[in-house]
């Protein structure tokens, strides 16, 4: 195998592990390296335990030498947003709120990851409660991109995204509510995937907006997001809105479902504001889709203009609600200058949250207040029945969309300050969130400064096989997965 | 011309239990404002007749038999308290 083995995808050493070429030891040991020698300068992590990660690795090679591999994330290192709940290790949203906060508890994702034979490995930088699109407003400090460590790697999962695209570790786990994993998988050149609402369990993630938040991986190819879909997709009774629905085989289903599919561009995705060189890689994939057969249709969303503005209503609106609990009582941060009982709630808060967490949630109660739930919370959530409306409509001719991820590529950590044009950079994620439906980035370029570009693949509700076969026939044909920032 | 209304910062700051300085406020007024400006062209829209979404899982009631599920115990409920005494949560005195 090559030598940098922390830059392979999961199939490969799934297979070096079956055949003893490689211990689970050696590979988390090798991850381990790579850690240390570059992420001084990627600063993916929050924080990581080496000798935890060991200790599985090694259980996981006793469960091999004894037959009882349990598939193919046995032994592999797959790292986690740090808003996804492992017993005993810290949980801290990347927040001063939750700075010293230790996990009593497993997520839904956790406990699989954990069946499946996954080692994990280390707690990743986000934006603070997943707020963000850029990870500069982690409490922590910024991520940067490893492809240029002075850009960002996108948010809000993006120590999740550069952890991968570096090679600290084979696989991570992110969290979704507006773009959150596919727009930092575009701008750090990996494979990121939004499941379907309703199809990952949210019970162990720190809620941000309860009803578009979803756990999704990053992965190196569209077939290793397969496998770590499969292994953390099902019914879960502790959250009320997880979905009963099979879960077929994705990776099985990848070699089965060939199309020829119907492809939608939606001319609202290609308008002012898309960097051109996005425009162009998009077009050219847009292109390879023809060339296979693929039948390929304009279709409008005509309430994309409004995506924007519906979800910063619910979204911050649904965060006052979810970030009430920090109140400095029973856990998280607590001031020690608090004149009275009720001075410690509003102490404790504006000293434990940072300026984008504070400025959503002002937004948020002022939308939830008495006088304009009406005129905002209410008329956003129909507004998102229309914007839901136009995809659903949009499905009856074609299987799926395709549209660039992110308008822009990553861009210099510190350049943009002001919030409204940090909104900007989920304008062709966000929609995807609000109507619930799955969506992939795919690595499909390099723009002439050499930073990765995404192309976006929607699909129809729990259509997930549908989507990452798409996906797999366009990464096949392509090399955009061989190559490696140089770090 | 935008018509939205002048977010009172005092009062959404005290409902939300957030202690904000003289600085964060004038600042955040003025940053939300233009977000609010923005958010009027929801205005725009009609929306006569049609139905809210609150989310979009095609789950609307979910029931459950009333069986108690193992849960933490009471260590590890409390492990991240910031005062804690006999098993219980210290908070400042609320009755004189």
């Amino acid at each position: 195998m090559s030598s940098e083995l922390f830059l392979r995808p999961i199939t490969e050493l799934a297979t070096a592990l079956d055949e003893k070429k490689l211990s689970s030891v050696e590979l988390t040991q090798t991850v381990i390296a790579r850690t240390k020698a570059v992420d001084g300068r990627v600063k993916a992590f929050n924080s990581f335990d080496e000798s935890d990660a060991l200790t599985q690795a090694a259980a996981s090679d006793a469960r091999r030498a004894a037959g009882q591999a349990r598939g193919p994330l046995e032994g592999i290192p797959i790292g986690l947003k740090d808003v996804i709940a492992v017993t005993g290790q810290p949980l801290t949203a990347s927040s001063k709120m939750l700075a010293n906060f230790v996990s009593p508890y497993d997520a839904t994702v956790t406990q699989k990851l954990k069946h499946a034979g996954a080692v994990l490995w280390g707690r990743l930088n986000c934006d603070e409660f997943a707020m963000g699109s850029s990870t500069e407003n982690s409490a922590f400090g910024p991520t940067g991109n490893p492809w240029d460590t002075t850009r960002v790697p996108g948010g809000s999962s993006g120590g999740s995204a550069a952890a991968l695209a570096a090679g600290e570790a084979i696989a991570t786990l992110g969290s979704d509510t507006g773009g959150s994993i596919r727009q930092p998988a575009a701008l750090c050149g990996v494979v990121g995937l939004k499941p379907t609402y309703g199809l990952v369990s949210r019970y162990g993630l720190i809620a941000f907006a309860s009803s578009l938040d979803q756990i999704g991986p990053f992965a190196r190819t569209v077939e290793d997001a397969a496998i770590v879909l499969g292994a953390i997709a099902g019914h879960d009774e502790r959250d009320s809105t997880s979905f009963k629905t099979d879960i077929p085989n994705y990776r099985a289903e990848l070699a089965t479902r060939k199309g020829p599919w119907k492809l939608g561009i939606p001319k609202e995705y290609f308008g002012e504001g898309l960097d051109p060189e996005i425009a162009t890689a998009v077009e050219q994939a847009i292109t390879f889709y023809q060339k296979q057969g693929c039948e390929i249709k304009e279709v409008s969303l005509p309430h994309t203009r409004y995506c924007l503005d519906t979800y910063y209503v619910i979204a911050t609106a649904e965060a006052s609600s979810n970030l009430a609990r920090y109140d400095g009582i029973r856990y998280g941060h607590r001031s020690k200058n608090a004149a009275d009982a009720v001075d410690l709630y509003s102490q404790s808060r504006a000293e434990g949250f940072g300026p984008e967490v504070k400025r959503r949630i002002i937004l948020g109660t002022y939308v939830l207040s008495s006088g304009y739930y009406d005129a905002y919370y209410l008329r956003a959530q129909k507004v998102r029945t229309l914007i839901r409306q136009d995809f659903l409509n949009a499905f009856r001719d074609v299987d799926a969309l395709l549209t660039p991820t992110s308008p822009m590529p990553a861009f210099k950590i510190g350049e943009k300050a002001d919030p409204l044009a940090l909104y900007l950079c989920d304008i062709y994620t966000i929609g995807v969130n609000l109507a619930g439906l799955p969506g992939i980035s795919v690595p499909c370029g390099l723009t002439k400064s050499g930073l990765p570009i995404g192309a976006q693949l929607i699909g129809q509700p729990f259509q997930e096989a549908n989507l990452l076969a798409l996906a797999h026939a366009y990464e096949q044909a392509h090399e955009w997965r061989n190559q490696h920032p140089k770090l | 011309m935008s018509t939205a209304p002048q977010l009172d910062i005092d009062l959404i700051a005290k409902l939300a239990r957030l202690a904000l300085t003289p600085g964060e406020k004038a600042k955040f007024a003025q940053q939300l404002g233009d977000v609010l400006h923005h958010i009027e062209q929801l205005s725009k829209v009609d929306v006569s007749g049609v139905e809210p979404t609150a989310h979009a899982s095609p789950v609307f009631n979910v029931w459950a038999d009333d069986i108690a599920q193992p849960g933490l115990s009471a260590e590890a409920a409390l492990m991240n308290a910031p005062a804690q005494r006999d098993h219980m949560v210290v908070v400042p005195k609320v009755v004189e």
